[in-house]
C-alpha cells in the first residue's frame, strides 16, 4: 500500500518549525467569537433536537404504539439508534486510548475531538433505552436496588449487563476526556481574560503543570488508557450480546462481539471523518490535521470494514453451511425478502464502499473521504436496523410474520438524536481546545541552548 | 495551588527557554542539595523529569486497589443478591459465574478508573504545595523553577540560575 509519508519538515506527524508559543495560540485562536456559519448550525442542530424533545413528549403522552411498535417487532428504529450510537463512540476511545498504548503519534492531532464525540455519542445513545422502554419515569428499575417484593434484577440477562456496560463507558470515557483537557484548560485559562479566565481557572482546578503534578498525571492518564481499552471492546461486545444471547434466528452468532466491535469502530471513524473534515477548515487548523492523519483514519476505515466484509460473508456462509433452515430462511430474505432495500444498503455502504480506500487518490482527497465517510454512517445505521428488524419480523412462525415501517416518531427521534449530538459537540468545539495542547507541545522538541537533538 | 489563597512562600522564581538550560539547572541545584524546588512545564519532557530524577507516582497503588474492589464488589454483589432470593432462571445455577464475570468486569474498570482520578487529585491538588509563585508563560512555552529560600541566599541562588542559562530569574517575598 502507498504510503503518505508526514509533510516534509514534519516529526511524527508535526510540524517541527512549529513552536510550542505557536501552538497554543493556534489552539486557543479556535476559541475566538462563533461565526455566522457556527451559529447557524448550531441553530441548525437545537431545532432537530426540539423536534425530538416534541416528539418525545407525544410519546409518553400517548405510548410506543406510535413508533409502530406491534408483533412481532418490539425492538425497532429506537434500538437501532441506540446500537448506532453507541458504535460511533468506539472510535473515540480506539484514536484515544488503544492508539496512546500503541504509541501511535498521529493519534495526537486528532484525539481530543474524536473523545469528545465519544462522550456525546454514548450520551445520545444512552436516551434510547429510555426512550424505547415505554414508561420512562421508572427507568430507575434497571439499577440493581430491589422492587416491593425484594427481587432483584436478574444478572443473567444481556439487558441488565448493558446497564453497566454503558454506564461505565459514559463515566469512563468523560472521566477521560476530561482528565485530558485540565492541562489545557490551564493554558487557555493563561491567555484569555475577563470574565472567562475566571471560568477556565475554575475549570482548570488549580493545574499549574509543576513536575509533582505531571508526575502523577502522566502515571495516571496511562492507566486510564489501560483501563478504557479492555473496556471499549467490552461495551459493544455486550451490546451484541443483547442479541447473540437470544435465539432469534440472525442473531444466534458467536461470530456477533468481534462483529460488532470492528462495526462500532468503522461507523465511528466515519463519523470521525465527517465532523472533522468541515471543523478543521471552520476553526483553521488545517495544518496541524492533516492529509497525513486523514491517511491513517482512511486505513483504520479500510482496515475495520475489509472485516466486516469478512464477517458479513461469514455470516452468509455459517447460515448455508449450518443446515438449519430458520437460519438459511432469515438470511435468503435479507437480501431479497422484503427488506433486500435495507439489506443491500448495509452491504454497498459497508462492504463495498470502504474497498475505495484501497487507493492513496481516495484516502487523501477530502472531498472523497467526506462522501465515503456519509455512506459509512448511512450504511451502519441500516447494518443494525438489518439486524434488528428483519431478524425479527420473520422467526419460527410464518404465520405470525410481519414487516414494521419506521414512523414519524421513529424520524423524530432520530432527527432529536443528531441535533442533541451536534449541539454538544459544536458548543463543546467553540468552548474548550479541540486539539491537545499539551499533548502536540511533548511531540515538538523545545529549543535548546546548545542546539542539537536530545 | 490557585484553588485557594494562601500566604505566599519565600523564594527565587526563574524562567528558562531552553530544556537543557532548565535540566541543568535543576541539576546544580539537587547537587547542593535543594530537594523542595517547584518545576513547571507546559507539557510532560524527559529531559526535565531524568534531572529531577522523581520516584514512581503512587497513584498506581489507587489503580490497582480501585480494581481490585471494583472486581470483588462485582462478584460479591451478583452472588449476594442472586441468593438472597433464590430465582431459577433458565435452568441455569442461581449464582453463576460466567454471566457474573460482565458486570465484575465492568465495576472494576469503573472503580479502578475513578479511584486512579480520585488519587491525582489528592497527590497533585489537594496535598500539593500552597502559595508557591507562578507564571502564565509556564503553561506557554516557558520552563519554570521555584527555589524556597530566604532573602539571604537568593542572590547566590540567583546567580546560579543565570549561569545555567535563566532568562528571568524573580525574587518573591513572604
Amino acid at each position: 500500500m502507498a504510503v503518505v509519508a508526514p509533510p516534509a519538515g514534519h516529526h511524527d506527524g508535526h510540524v517541527i518549525t512549529q513552536t510550542h508559543a505557536d501552538v497554543t495560540r493556534d489552539v486557543v485562536g479556535t476559541l475566538s467569537p462563533a461565526s455566522r456559519g457556527y451559529v447557524m448550525l448550531l441553530f441548525g442542530a437545537v431545532s432537530l433536537f426540539v423536534i425530538g424533545v416534541l416528539t418525545f413528549l407525544i410519546l409518553i403522552k400517548d405510548g410506543l404504539g406510535h413508533a409502530g411498535y406491534q408483533p412481532p417487532i418490539f425492538w425497532s428504529v429506537y434500538i437501532t439508534t441506540f446500537v448506532f450510537w453507541v458504535g460511533i463512540g468506539h472510535a473515540g476511545t480506539l484514536i484515544s486510548a488503544i492508539l496512546f498504548l500503541f504509541r501511535s503519534p498521529w493519534r495526537t492531532a486528532v484525539y481530543r475531538s474524536t473523545e469528545a464525540m465519544t462522550v456525546f455519542a454514548v450520551m445520545t445513545a444512552g436516551l434510547f433505552p429510555i426512550i424505547h422502554i415505554g414508561r420512562q419515569w421508572i427507568f430507575y428499575w434497571l439499577l440493581p436496588y430491589p422492587n416491593q417484593r425484594y427481587l432483584w434484577p436478574n444478572f443473567k440477562s444481556p439487558l441488565i449487563w448493558d446497564v453497566f456496560a454503558i454506564s461505565t463507558y459514559l463515566t469512563v470515557s468523560t472521566t477521560f476526556l476530561v482528565f485530558g483537557l485540565i492541562p489545557d484548560v490551564a493554558a487557555v485559562r493563561d491567555k484569555v481574560g475577563g470574565w472567562r479566565k475566571s471560568v477556565y481557572s475554575l475549570a482548570s482546578v488549580g493545574w499549574q503543570g509543576t513536575d509533582n503534578q505531571w508526575r502523577h498525571y502522566s502515571r495516571a492518564y496511562l492507566y486510564l488508557a489501560a483501563l478504557a481499552t479492555p473496556l471499549v471492546l467490552s461495551v459493544h461486545s455486550v451490546v451484541s450480546w443483547d442479541f447473540a444471547s437470544a435465539i432469534v434466528p440472525g442473531w444466534h452468532g458467536t461470530i456477533f462481539a468481534p462483529y460488532f466491535v470492528a462495526g462500532a469502530i468503522y461507523s465511528g471513524i466515519g463519523m470521525v471523518l465527517t465532523l472533522i473534515i468541515p471543523l478543521r477548515r471552520a476553526l483553521r487548523i488545517e495544518h496541524m490535521i492533516t492529509d497525513y492523519h486523514f491517511d491513517n483514519l482512511a486505513k483504520l476505515t479500510l482496515l475495520t470494514g475489509s472485516i466486516l466484509f469478512y464477517a458479513y460473508g461469514m455470516e452468509y456462509f455459517v447460515a448455508w453451511y449450518s443446515g438449519n433452515i430458520f437460519e438459511q430462511t432469515t438470511f435468503f430474505r435479507r437480501a431479497f425478502g422484503p427488506y433486500w432495500w435495507a439489506g443491500w444498503t448495509m452491504i454497498i455502504c459497508n462492504a463495498f464502499v470502504s474497498q475505495l480506500l484501497w487507493f492513496r487518490k481516495i484516502r487523501t482527497n477530502l472531498t472523497s473521504l467526506f462522501v465515503i465517510s456519509i455512506f459509512i454512517n448511512i450504511g451502519m445505521w441500516f447494518e443494525r436496523y438489518v439486524i434488528i428488524v428483519s431478524s425479527l419480523s420473520n422467526d419460527y412462525i410464518p404465520w405470525a410474520w410481519d414487516q414494521l415501517n419506521p414512523t414519524w416518531a421513529d424520524w423524530g427521534i432520530l432527527a432529536g438524536s443528531f441535533g442533541w449530538f451536534g449541539m454538544w459537540f459544536l458548543l463543546f468545539a467553540k468552548n474548550f481546545p479541540i486539539v491537545a495542547i499539551q499533548e502536540i507541545k511533548e511531540m515538538i522538541p523545545m529549543p535548546r541552548k546548545r542546539g542539537g537533538h536530545h | 495551588m490557585a484553588l485557594m489563597r494562601s500566604r505566599p512562600v519565600p523564594g527565587v522564581l526563574a524562567s528558562f527557554a531552553h530544556v537543557d538550560a532548565a535540566a541543568e539547572a535543576i541539576r546544580a541545584l539537587r547537587a547542593q542539595g535543594h530537594r523542595n524546588m517547584v518545576v513547571y512545564s507546559a507539557a510532560p519532557n524527559h529531559e526535565i523529569e531524568e534531572a529531577l530524577d522523581h520516584s514512581v507516582s503512587p497513584v498506581r497503588l489507587f489503580t490497582l486497589i480501585g480494581g481490585l474492589t471494583g472486581c470483588a464488589a462485582g462478584f460479591g454483589m451478583t452472588f449476594w443478591m442472586s441468593y438472597d432470593w433464590p430465582t431459577l432462571v433458565g435452568g441455569k445455577p442461581i449464582g453463576s459465574f460466567p454471566p457474573y464475570v460482565v458486570i465484575a468486569f465492568e465495576l472494576t474498570i469503573l472503580l479502578g478508573a475513578l479511584s486512579t482520578v480520585t488519587g491525582v487529585a489528592l497527590f497533585s491538588v489537594l496535598m500539593g504545595k500552597r502559595g508557591i509563585a507562578y507564571d502564565p508563560r509556564f503553561s506557554d512555552d516557558r520552563i519554570g523553577i521555584f527555589v524556597p529560600s530566604g532573602s539571604d541566599r537568593a542572590g547566590a541562588l540567583e546567580r546560579m540560575l543565570r549561569t545555567a542559562g535563566a532568562e528571568e530569574v524573580r525574587h518573591e517575598a513572604a
